[in-house]
């Protein structure tokens, strides 16, 4: 469950991203958050994982105030999210499986665990014949799809998305919709921001619209 | 706690990894810090070997004990037995004055003005070697049996070893000075490493902050890497400082063949050994512990784009 109320987000310098936004999702919701770019969706996405925090209001996620949670309990916060960026953020020096591995290590799995975690998580969006490849030989579409095994290795009971399909040709958009679709079907909350129409046609999703920084619809 | 265990070897293994990738600089940096601990450890050896060689050439100080002229041979037995129960006291040699005198006679070359006198104008002594021979401790003995009857003198000839001690005493201190100023140095050079590798390391370090990683689970290869590479320069230091001992016997073997008496300096020791290590390995973890506190800071995903 979260829950937004109110929330303003001023950055320093005054730009104000997000202004007086209430919303709620529920548990295995699909969510798509649209709107032009500068509207705030990015910065919408942040303040769930608390990389960013609220200006006024207040960010609830699972019954924890997310906005004023102190900074040793955010890791413990952010491991409940699978995170996958627009620009990858993968580490180019560690192979396919290594990146993979990286939130299960972090989370304290034993070698073995994190072994056969990974290749079920590289099975499922279909990278587990690269498992040895440097990311960096890898094509736009299968980088993507290494950057979500990676969010959802540790089995996250959310996912957010950050414009997940930019950059890709309408080929690998319809492969990463369908990998959401698959983990929407297994009650995995999914928070999806973007402005790739043909994705939300497809997927159908609940809409949430942004339109310079305060919710449109 | 198997998980735990893997987790800090995989630290140490990539921390190891990092070893590798960058040798040329990793090389240096414990060359630099070897070097810097070579000095004082080499320093602190030497002042141990100078008082080793102090203890063995001088003769351990003693005390002289003159009794009363007039001092009966039961008043004498009494001091005997006194010094016999002392546990301060490791022994003691009795002087009678008849022998002082024939002593003082063969010793001095003035036998005809000893013959002379009119009567021995020695008392009888005794000479005491103490349990301890520091200063503090004989001057205590000194006191002790000053108080006892008929006892008209302790002389105790302490100049000597508190000249002796101050002078060594000072050397601690200087060398405990450059220590000190070399351990700063050892964790700015620490210090400054450590914030290289944050920066190449951005990245990661930003990925790992995203999904969850705590701070400590980011620190953890930096203070390991520290602590290694301190510990290296540690290992080197040890091997610096004991070949130039054995290099300084090699020479004096052949000094001392010539003056017939033996010269040898003494390698470190397993403490000292141990110490230079451990305290080594302590400075490069504080180096990059200072360094990762102030370099991790900046790099909160949190901080606005």
């Amino acid at each position: 469950m979260i829950s937004l109320s109110h929330v303003s987000k001023r950055y320093p310098g005054g730009h104000e991203a997000l202004h007086d936004v209430s919303l709620t999702i529920t548990p295995g919701e699909l969510v798509f958050i649209t709107g032009h770019s500068g509207a705030g969706k990015t910065t919408l996405l942040k303040l769930l994982p608390a990389i960013e925090r609220p200006t006024a209001g207040s960010v609830v996620v699972n019954r924890q105030n997310v906005g004023a949670m102190s900074a040793r309990a955010v890791p413990f916060l952010r491991r409940k999210f699978g995170l996958v960026f627009q620009d990858h953020k993968l580490l180019h020096d560690r192979n396919v499986f290594e990146n993979v591995a990286l939130p299960l290590q972090i989370g304290g799995y034993s070698a073995a665990d994190t072994a056969r975690r990974v290749r079920a998580a590289l099975d499922k969006v279909g990278l587990l014949a690269l498992e040895k490849a440097a990311p960096i030989t890898l094509s736009g579409g299968e980088q993507q799809r290494l950057c979500i095994a990676r969010a959802i290795v540790h089995r996250p009971a959310i996912l957010l998305a950050d414009e997940p399909t930019a950059n890709l040709d309408a080929e690998y958009a319809t492969e990463i919709g369908e990998l959401f679709r698959s983990f929407h079907q297994v009650g995995v909350t999914i928070i999806i921001a973007t402005h790739d129409q043909a994705l939300l046609a497809r997927l159908a999703p609940r809409e949430i619209a942004l339109k310079h920084g305060t919710l449109a619809r | 706690m198997r998980a735990w265990l893997g987790h800090h070897a995989r630290s140490m293994a990539s921390t190891l990894a990092s070893f590798g990738r960058a040798p040329l600089g990793a090389a240096l940096s414990v060359l630099v810090a070897g070097i810097a601990l070579a000095l004082p450890a080499g320093l602190y050896l030497t002042i141990d070997n100078l008082q080793n060689a102090a203890r063995g050439l001088a003769t351990e100080p003693q005390i002289s004990v003159f009794m009363a002229l007039d001092a009966s041979r039961a008043e004498i037995a009494q001091i005997e037995a006194r010094l016999k129960q002392n546990p301060r006291v490791q022994r003691y040699r009795f002087v009678p004055r008849d022998q002082a005198l024939r002593e003082l006679k063969q010793a001095s070359g003035i036998a005809d003005l000893v013959d002379s006198l009119p009567q021995n104008p020695l008392p009888d002594a005794f000479v005491v070697s103490a349990q301890d021979s520091s200063p503090q401790s004989l001057e205590a003995l000194r006191d002790e049996i000053k108080q006892w009857p008929r006892v008209a003198l302790v002389q105790l000839d302490a100049a000597w070893a508190r000249r002796l001690d101050a002078v060594l005493r000072f050397g601690q201190l200087a060398v405990a000075l450059l220590a000190a100023l070399l351990a700063v140095a050892l964790v700015a050079i620490m210090f400054n490493n450590i914030r290289l590798q944050v920066l190449t390391r951005r990245d990661e370090i930003e990925v790992a902050k995203l999904i969850g990683a705590t701070d400590a689970f980011i620190q953890r290869p930096f203070l390991y890497y520290g602590a290694l590479q301190g510990c290296a320069g540690g290992v080197l230091a040890w091997l610096v400082v004991n070949a130039c001992v054995w290099l300084a016997n090699r020479q004096l073997g052949e000094l001392s063949h010539l003056y017939a008496a033996l010269f040898q300096l003494r390698y470190m020791g397993t403490a000292d050994s141990l110490g230079l290590l451990g305290l080594s390995a302590a400075l490069g973890w504080l180096g990059a512990w200072m360094s990762v506190h102030r370099h991790l800071k900046p790099l909160e995903p949190s901080s606005p784009k």
